[in-house]
Parts: C-alpha cells; sequence; structure tokens
C-alpha cells in the first residue's frame, strides 16, 4: 500500500496549445479513496491514464510512496486497473478464475491458492471457489472480477468509469460494494467519475477538475460547504447551487429592494461594484415581508416532505439556468406565483465576480 | 413505438425485426444459430434476408461510440467488422425502455478462435492465430489505434493462404488517437498476453488444447511476434555513406513483410560520412494492392502474395517478361484463376473463400507432383482436390458462435 503524488504533472497532447492536464498537485493518502471529477475535456481520464502510464508525463513528476514512476512502464508499476477485464472463463473454476494473472505472473502454487482464498474471504466467495461461473448469480460474478485485482495485491486501484455500463439502479447498488469493499481492503485507490453525485458519494476527498486545472481538492462535505470558486460551486450539489451576480450595497448586498447584510472585510475583497453570490436551493426561505429577490415560479417539483421550485428572475432570459429553492412540501407556492425570497445568511456563498474566487469565509 | 435507427445503408428489412422483444428473448425463427455460449453483453447473429448480421445489446451511448469507431477504424483501412447500423429508442410491449442494438454485418468466412482451434487442421494452429493477432495489433498501433480490450475473443479470423488474417470484431474499448504512447503500446499488449493466457488455460480446462501446450508461453508469442514486427517497422537504421543500397534493401524486407512505405525519413550527420533512415509511415497491404491493382480481386495478404508467385511462374512460363504487367495479369485471370475457381462445384463453394481453394489448389499441385515424381497439370488437380479434399472440409462461409464465451456480470446484484 502506498500514497500517490501528482507533483506539478503535466499533459500536453502533440500539436495541442493548451496542456491537458495543467501541472497537478495532489497528494493521496496510503488507504485514501480519492475520486477525480469533472466535465468532459477536464482532464480527469487523463490524470489517472498519467498514474496508469497510459499517457506520457510531459512536466512534473507522478510517485507512488517513495518510487518516481513519472517514466517506467505500466507492468511495472504495482497498480491495477480493476473492471479492466470483466471476462469470466466458464471451464476454470472460480479459484483459477481469480488467480491465472497470478499464474502468468509466475507465481508458486501455494501462495496463489494463500492469495485467493484471503480475497475470497473478503468477497464472501469462499463457498464457490471450486465451482465453475456459470453456478454463480450475477453479483457474484462481479465480485469474482473484482477478486482478479485484489489478488494482484497493487498498491493502488485504478477505476476508470467503472459504472458507466449499467444501468441507473445497478449503478447504485454497485457503488456502495465498491466503496464499502475498498474501505475493507484498506488499499489507496483513484477513481474517475463525470458524475459528481457518484463522486460524493464515494469519495474520502474529491478532486474536480476544469479544462485541466485542478480546482479543490477536498472531503465531500467541504467542497459542499465550502466550493473555492464558481465552478466547483455550480458543478457540485444536485439540485445546483444558484449563482447571481448581484451590485455590492452598502454593508451588504443588495438582492431586489433588500439589501442582505455581509461583513465588511468579505466585501472590501470585491474588486468591482457586483460580486457573484451562491445560495444553494436549500438554504432559501420565503420572506414574509414580501421583500428578496422576486421569482415567478414556473414549476414546481413535489417530492412529498420537500418542494423544489424552478422559477426565474424577472428579465431573466429564458435559456438561464432556472433559480431553483426548497420550500415546505405542504404548502408549495403555485405555478405562475410570483414569491419572494431571501437566502439564510449562515450559508451564503460570494465570489469575486472578475476571478471567479470565493471572497465569503 | 419509435425505434430510431440510424445506418449507413439502411435495409429496409431492419424494421420488420422484434425490437420491442429483448434481444436474449428473440424468437428461433429469426436467429441465424442458436446462442452458443455466453458473452458479456447479449448477441445474437440475424439472418436478414441473403445476408447475416450480428445485433449487440449495449446501452445506446456506447452503441454510438462503437458504431462510430468501427467507422472510422474502416475509413483508415483497418481489418474490421463492418458497422450497420445503431437501433434506439426500444421501448418493451409493458412499457419499459430496453438498450440500444449495435448492428455490423458478418464477416464471411470469418472463424472464431474457439472454431480456430476445434479444427486443428494443422499442429501450429495456436502460433498462426498468434501471429495474425500480433500483425493486427501493429497495425493498429501503426494507425494510432487503442484497442484496450485485445483477445482472441474479440477477434476474428479469416484463413489467408494457410495462415491466418485477424479482423477486430470488438471496439468498444477503442481510441482512435493521433499517435499512441508507449505506455498505451505497452498496455495493449499486457492486457493481450493476459486474455490470450486466460482464454487458453480456459481451452485447456475444456479439453481443447493440444496436451503439453503450455497456454502461458503461447500467450507470451504475441509479444515477440509485436516486438519484432514493430521494432521492423519503425526503428532507427544508421550506416555508412557508401552503403546507399541498404536505404532499398529495408523497404524491401518491409514489402516482404507485407508492408508498403508511404513516408520514409532519411538524414545524414553534420560531416555527411552516416546516412540515418526511419520509416514514418508504412501500410500493410503491399500484395493484397498490387494484386488488386492488376486483376481487380480483393483477397487477404498472404492469398494476394501466392497468386502474384502463379502470376509470376505463368508469365514465365508463357514467355511474355517483356509484356505490359497489366495486360499479362488479365490474360492469367481468364485463363487461369477464373476457370480453376468456377471448377468448384456449387454446392461445395461455401466450403472456402475461392482465393484460399486457389491456394489448396497449389498446395495440392505440389504434393501430387511429388509423390507422381513429375508435375501433375492443373487441371487434373482440380479433379482430385474436387473429388478428395474439398467434400471433406466444413462449410466456412457462416460460421456463427457468440464472438464470446464470456459470462456476463452486469446482472442484477444480489447484495
Amino acid at each position: 500500500m502506498a500514497t500517490v503524488t501528482y507533483d506539478k504533472a503535466t499533459r500536453i497532447y502533440p500539436g495541442a496549445d493548451t496542456p491537458s492536464v495543467d501541472q497537478l498537485d495532489i497528494e493521496v493518502a496510503d488507504g485514501e479513496f480519492l475520486v477525480l471529477v469533472g466535465p468532459s475535456g477536464s482532464g480527469k481520464s487523463t490524470a489517472l491514464r498519467m498514474l496508469a502510464g497510459l499517457e506520457e508525463v510531459n512536466g512534473g513528476r507522478i510517485l507512488i510512496g517513495d518510487r518516481d514512476v513519472t517514466h517506467m512502464p505500466p507492468k511495472d508499476r504495482d497498480v491495477a486497473m480493476v473492471f479492466q477485464n470483466y471476462a469470466l472463463y466458464p471451464h476454470m473454476s472460480v479459484a483459477d478464475n481469480m488467480g491465472f494473472a497470478l499464474k502468468i505472473a509466475g507465481k508458486p502454487k501455494a501462495e496463489i491458492r494463500q492469495r485467493v482464498e484471503e480475497a475470497a474471504k473478503i468477497l464472501d466467495l469462499e463457498p464457490y471457489l471450486e465451482r465453475k461461473p456459470k453456478a454463480l448469480s450475477g453479483g457474484q460474478r462481479q465480485r469474482v472480477a473484482m477478486g482478479r485485482a485484489i489478488v494482484r495485491q497493487p498498491q493502488v486501484f485504478l477505476m476508470d468509469e467503472p459504472l458507466s455500463n449499467l444501468d441507473a439502479k445497478l449503478r447504485v447498488q454497485t457503488r456502495t460494494q465498491i466503496a464499502s469493499l475498498q474501505r475493507r481492503l484498506g488499499v489507496t485507490t483513484v477513481y474517475v467519475t463525470h458524475d459528481q453525485v457518484e463522486a460524493m458519494t464515494m469519495g474520502d476527498r474529491v478532486a474536480v477538475l476544469n479544462f485541466g486545472v485542478l480546482q479543490q481538492v477536498d472531503t465531500p462535505r467541504r467542497m459542499y460547504d465550502h466550493p473555492d470558486n464558481v465552478f466547483v460551486a455550480g458543478f457540485i450539489g444536485s439540485p445546483a447551487m444558484n449563482l447571481m451576480s448581484v451590485p455590492v450595497a452598502d454593508g451588504g448586498l443588495k438582492l431586489g429592494d433588500y439589501v442582505q447584510p455581509v461583513e465588511r472585510d468579505v466585501l472590501g475583497k470585491a474588486t468591482g461594484s457586483e460580486v457573484v453570490l451562491g445560495v444553494r436551493p436549500e438554504d432559501l426561505e420565503i420572506s414574509d415581508s414580501g421583500r428578496g429577490l422576486a421569482i415567478e415560479v414556473d414549476v414546481v417539483e413535489e417530492l412529498g416532505a420537500d418542494a423544489y421550485i424552478y422559477g426565474s428572475m424577472p428579465g431573466q432570459d429564458a435559456g438561464d439556468k432556472p433559480f431553483i429553492a426548497r420550500v415546505d412540501g405542504r404548502t408549495p407556492p403555485a405555478k405562475g406565483e410570483v414569491v419572494h425570497f431571501q437566502p439564510k445568511g449562515e450559508h451564503l456563498h460570494i465570489f469575486n465576480a472578475e476571478s471567479g474566487e470565493r471572497i465569503s469565509d | 413505438m419509435a425505434i430510431d435507427i440510424t445506418a449507413i445503408s439502411p435495409n429496409p428489412a431492419l424494421l420488420d425485426l422484434p425490437w420491442s422483444v429483448p434481444l436474449e428473448d428473440w424468437p428461433e425463427e429469426h436467429l441465424a444459430a442458436l446462442p452458443r455460449g455466453i458473452s458479456r453483453h447479449v448477441v445474437r447473429f440475424v439472418r436478414l434476408g441473403q445476408e447475416v448480421i450480428a445485433v449487440k445489446e449495449i446501452s445506446e451511448p456506447l452503441a454510438r461510440r462503437e458504431f462510430q469507431t468501427l467507422r472510422n477504424l474502416r475509413r483508415l483501412g483497418q481489418p474490421a467488422v463492418e458497422p450497420l447500423a445503431v437501433v434506439s429508442g426500444r421501448v418493451a410491449g409493458d412499457g419499459t425502455a430496453l438498450d440500444a442494438c449495435l448492428i455490423t454485418r458478418h464477416l464471411r468466412f470469418s472463424l472464431p478462435y474457439r472454431a480456430v482451434f476445434s479444427q486443428r487442421l494443422r499442429d501450429d494452429t495456436a502460433r498462426r492465430t498468434l501471429d495474425a493477432l500480433a500483425v493486427l495489433l501493429v497495425r493498429l498501433h501503426l494507425a494510432g489505434v487503442f484497442w484496450g480490450d485485445v483477445s482472441l475473443s474479440n477477434t476474428l479470423f479469416r484463413r489467408d493462404a494457410g495462415d491466418f488474417a485477424a479482423y477486430l470484431v470488438d471496439a468498444e474499448t477503442a481510441e482512435i488517437h493521433p499517435e499512441l504512447s508507449r505506455g498505451q503500446r505497452e498496455h495493449d499488449l499486457f492486457v493481450a498476453h493476459g486474455n490470450i493466457a486466460g482464454e487458453l488455460m480456459d481451452l485447456e480446462a475444456g479439453g481443447h488444447l493440444d496436451e503439453g501446450e503450455d497456454p502461458i508461453e503461447i500467450a507470451n508469442r504475441i509479444m515477440h511476434r509485436y516486438d519484432l514486427l514493430w521494432n521492423e517497422l519503425t526503428s532507427e537504421e544508421r550506416f555508412e555513406r557508401g552503403d546507399r543500397w541498404k536505404v532499398d534493401e529495408r523497404i524491401r524486407r518491409l514489402n516482404n513483410l507485407g508492408f508498403d512505405v508511404d513516408e520514409l525519413e532519411m538524414s545524414t550527420d553534420l560531416d555527411g560520412t552516416t546516412i540515418r533512415i526511419q520509416p514514418k509511415v508504412v501500410d500493410a497491404g503491399h500484395h493484397s494492392r498490387r494484386l488488386m491493382r492488376l486483376t481487380g480481386l480483393d483477397v487477404e495478404e498472404n492469398q494476394a502474395r501466392r497468386l502474384l508467385n502463379d502470376l509470376d511462374s505463368y508469365r514465365a512460363a508463357t514467355h511474355r517478361q517483356g509484356d505490359d504487367e497489366e495486360l499479362v495479369a488479365h490474360a492469367w485471370l481468364n485463363q487461369i484463376y477464373e476457370p480453376i475457381t468456377r471448377t468448384v462445384p456449387p454446392q461445395l463453394r461455401d466450403k472456402l473463400e475461392p482465393a484460399e481453394i486457389f491456394h489448396e489448389l497449389l498446395e495440392h499441385r505440389w504434393y501430387l507432383s511429388e509423390r507422381a515424381g513429375h508435375d501433375i497439370p492443373i487441371e487434373d488437380t482440380v479433379r482430385d482436390y474436387v473429388a478428395t479434399v474439398l467434400p471433406g472440409r466444413p462449410d466456412e462461409v457462416t460460421v456463427l458462435g457468440v464472438d464470446t464465451e464470456e459470462i456476463p456480470i452486469t446482472a442484477i446484484l444480489d447484495s
């Protein structure tokens, strides 16, 4: 087991003007489950493949433990791509299906047997070792496929969108299994996904990338409560955070006909006359006074206890992102109604309008 | 139900297939062969008018991606199966959405590796299939194609003058780049080695591998063959200025391996005493392209080599070395190749491709001549071959079988 270090690791594709991964700095702790997440083109898969040895590193270094693997061939890195090979061989026993990579690697029979048995114990496959894969259920077969990576006892597991081929229901079940298995094994894992929900539910920490640049690496909780910039604020969370440009007023921010008080030292970090204000849908409340952001309700999504309001501000373009607020499910406003919202003071996210960087605490 | 068919040249008969039924449950009347084995995704071979198609059920984004990748591979001139259509928007009778289907044309006269190994026509089958796979992998890598899941089951084999030519059948994980990194190539090889060893161990466990054959040793061959070919095709060579014949020599070596050199980089050192050459762009199909140009015949590389040799003998035997090559080729086609391949009775034509039959006839003539101690005319050879050899051969025009015998693990989980 080992740490993984990206040290200003950079990948520039031949002929490209900008790096696909730009000076990436991440330290993955021993045993940690790190998720790389970002939209398509963010460089997350490239970053994983640099670690696997599939992509050349044009600048910086990558370390596994103390070993500099930057220019090492993939097979010498002691990493395993999990779910790379789903194929189970019908004529071979479950034990042989799990251990055949060790046989190829020339390991002695006794050692293979021992490692297979250990993996089978972790995967609850002990009673099935002598059976043929046909006799197993779907879930057991999937565990055999994972067992193949486990018996190799790699220092790092790599997973590149392993759930993208599964339907929604199966994806949720499998992601729980992978996360719990990883915790039991304690093997350092780097996992790539484009799905921020998957990232937030699985990772010990999440690294958000955009256009090849690391935006933030943090625990899911911290990422949600304290996004470092406008991109992370808009990317993490479902439904998405409301982000709006608002004028700075004396002692606060001007929301319609109402001034939301904000500490002076925060306002002092604004460089123009406006800032970007971010408020999560659950951090809004309907104001009784009729003051605040006037929102015309377009859609009401009733979920029982809660309801989500999808609306627009007066003068907002139809193409703009809707304004989203969570309200009490028992008394939601009606479609077409105009409601005034005020943010709950303690969960404001304020960003510099020019740089997009967070300026509130 | 509104289904959406994206096809290259739409065959209206596609509309008549039971798209609202999960592929696994398609009625037998549509199937060209009963499903054998199990595959990662459900795959069925379906008769569509005169032809046979392979239908794979897979999520829509993956189906579209693979469809596009296969199209691009064929545009690049790579040996891959031909994609025909993606069918999406499928809904079952009870209203549940069904996965999309990717449709490819069945490759005529191709053999899945299990069929190749089960025939054991010659004892070095394993060697010949791996050599073919190594050539395929080198060709793909030269074109910037990362396969991602190289295996025998993702490959189909066509006979090629006693050897095999390999075709890519599964492009689910394939990516096309301007150029591959060393790591990508090494990874493909590493995966190939593991998969092939696993597949051979499975054949061994099922009693389909000759005793005494070591799966791992056979699988090692893919590495050696790949490295040899890759180095020959791409490595840099230096020699003294006086040895300029080595440039032609290198090109001839590549031609003999079946490759054309489209771009060769040549430079000298500062004082001009040493010349450095390195092939930059090489293209497979040296012989098959030449035969195509001369005769219009579209055959595999080794078959082309064999036919070109016969064409040369014909030229010598008819004393036409001075004539225009294309005219002689035309005469050879009309007087030798076509009459001979037409002699095969229609009921035996599904056994082997004409070019492979021609190759076997040349082999057979050599064998008969040796036994007789003198030359046997080709007409007598054909008579003997059609009477004694060909009837015993299996029909290979549509050898079907699910392309993999892997077991699905995308089934419902029992957590």
